[in-house]
């Protein structure tokens, strides 16, 4: 074997299933998204933002992530930090922690609905707490404030633990002479975490932020779970355009929207938490 | 009246002691937040379906298995599972196949077009990956493909790509390559080297980011709603009768998600950290 050609034939399978299952089909949504019959047309991002769900949808779907990232950012670094200071069962801890990663967010849905259920668990504590007289109904047509937390809840549950596995790598490449010697100087706790391991942490709270708030556009099954069609979000509407109404182009249009909104937002985190070279541990 | 002639060392000693106690107090909560919510998923799948939809509800499992044997005996469920567990197979052996080739050759070697495949692979995940479903639905069409496990895995393998290069880069990473020399001077061709000394070196990882690509497959919902039909995935059946289907068969299918998750995860969790830790470099 060449040694020159070994490393790009071993690179081609993966180059080539990328281009063909990753670039291609990119380049097809956007084309779809933009024609109609053949013929160039904005039609399709008409007839989607003409419909009357349109602004509800975006605004469920931006203002979810708007409250479920920087409450997981906290709960991820708060998690992060009882981690790296626990000396007995931490990788118990991280085990447990880190659950939620493997869990489907159909699933996540489904276990938030055992709760949330009108004859579920929160209704049985509450009852028996003689909070209320009788199950309240938390995710029916009437009730979109208590179906928008319960969705608020399900993910924090659920995807938490992606940022927390991150942040865990990220202080775990901080170097402990650091530490030391901020608690010579007579640092608490709390100026250590604020002056050493937030600003050394910048580069994973940028990946973590980023890859969140993508999968926070991509929300969908656990809406679908929860709140069935009473909380209309991006994903779902796509995923509505192409089966129920059989609009393939303005699925497409509508992904392209999400894509769009996803790339805006992972330049604006590269952009505001740049980490310039030199500053790199 | 003793904390004002204790010495300051002892009064340090106790601040420890009560920041132990918070420490300990606060990862004992989160572990509750994380475990809680499954815990009452696994009773109501333990549970008989008149319990399940009776109120109010016992906070413990009667472990009868009604709704356990309803679920499986449900038309389309036994079929939908083996359908999951082929696809995410397939899945696996995809992203491995394809994928550790290239962490092999991103560890070892350095060449033109490296940087490009990097920033390929790295693109990726600012993509909502699940949404190239929709072209690639039309071109399955005509390929032949659509409705297939093959076709299902083949977008599934997009998602799970990325990992499994970046997992398997890291891992060679950290495989000496002075190993690797030592065997060519030996007389080993380049092949033998890599298959009797790296592979079983690296081969505890390989399998670790092989199941974490099964878990990928497993979870995933809108994909395998958009592109599978008769052969549906669990995740694609559960989803689709979500609006017709009782409470105890959402949630015995919602059981039935999660455990194998669990175990995944369990099986996986020393390398959770090389496939997430990756993102920061």
């Amino acid at each position: 074997m060449h040694g020159k050609a070994l490393p790009y034939l071993l690179l081609m399978p993966a180059t080539l299933f990328l281009c063909i299952f990753f670039l291609y089909p990119f380049a097809l949504v956007a084309f779809e998204a933009v024609t109609r019959d053949g013929a160039f047309t904005f039609d399709n991002f008409r007839t989607m933002a003409g419909s009357w769900k349109f602004p509800v949808t975006v605004r469920n779907t931006l203002l979810l992530a708007a409250i479920v990232v920087p409450i997981q950012l906290t709960m991820a670094l708060l998690m992060a930090s009882v981690v790296s200071r626990l000396e007995t069962g931490r990788s118990a801890a991280l085990y447990v922690f880190a659950i939620p990663l493997g869990i489907s967010d159909l699933a996540a849905g489904l276990i938030w609905l055992a709760i949330f259920d009108q004859s579920g668990f929160l209704n049985t504590l509450l009852s028996s707490l003689g909070v209320v007289d009788r199950p309240v109904m938390f995710l029916g047509y009437q009730s979109k404030l208590t179906i928008f937390i319960a969705v608020a809840l399900a993910e924090i549950w659920r995807a938490t633990a992606i940022m927390m596995v991150i942040l865990v790598a990220g202080m775990g490449l901080i170097p402990k002479e650091y530490y030391e010697a901020a608690e010579v100087f007579g640092a608490s706790p709390w100026q250590r975490f604020v002056r050493i391991t937030l600003p050394l942490l910048r580069p994973s709270l940028q990946t973590a932020i980023i890859l969140r708030v993508i999968l926070a556009f991509e929300v969908f099954a656990v809406v679908a779970a929860l709140g069935g069609t009473n909380l209309p979000v991006l994903m779902g509407e796509t995923y509505n355009w192409q089966f129920t109404l059989q609009d393939r182009n303005v699925a497409a249009a509508s992904a392209l929207l999400i894509l769009a909104i996803s790339i805006g937002f992972t330049l604006f985190f590269l952009r505001v938490l740049r980490v310039p070279k030199e500053a790199r541990i | 009246m003793s904390v004002a002639t204790e010495t300051p060392v002892a009064g340090i000693a106790d601040a420890h002691k009560a920041g132990d106690w918070l420490l300990i107090a606060t990862a004992v909560l989160l572990c509750v937040w994380v475990l809680l919510p499954i815990y009452l998923l696994i009773v109501n799948a333990l549970s008989s379906p008149d319990q399940v939809t009776a109120f109010p509800k016992r906070f413990f499992p009667s472990f009868d298995l009604g709704s356990l044997s309803f679920f499986i005996n449900f038309a389309g469920v036994a079929r939908a599972l083996w359908n999951s567990v082929i696809v995410a197979t397939l899945t696996m052996i995809l992203a491995i196949g394809f994928g550790a080739p290239a962490g092999y050759a991103l560890s070892r070697f350095d060449f033109p077009g490296k940087g490009t495949f990097r920033f390929l692979v790295l693109m990726t995940r600012a993509f909502p990956l699940p949404l190239l479903a929709l072209p690639l639905a039309v071109m399955f069409i005509r390929t032949g493909l659509d409705d297939t496990a093959i076709g299902l895995a083949l977008v599934h393998t997009t998602l799970a790509l990325p990992f499994a290069v970046l997992i398997t880069f890291s891992l060679f990473s950290c495989i000496p390559v002075e190993l690797e020399e030592a065997a060519w001077t030996l007389g080993c061709t380049r092949w033998q080297a890599f298959r009797k000394v790296i592979l079983p070196l690296a081969l505890p990882g390989i399998a670790a980011s092989a199941v974490f690509a099964f878990t990928i497959s497993w979870n995933e919902v809108f994909a395998a709603a958009v592109l599978t039909i008769e052969n549906r995935t669990l995740t694609a059946f559960l989803l689709q009768s979500l609006g017709e289907s009782p409470l105890y068969l959402k949630f015995a299918g919602g059981a039935a998600l999660v455990v194998p998750a669990l175990i995944f995860i369990f099986a996986v969790r020393k390398y959770l950290f090389a496939m997430w830790g990756i993102a920061n470099r």
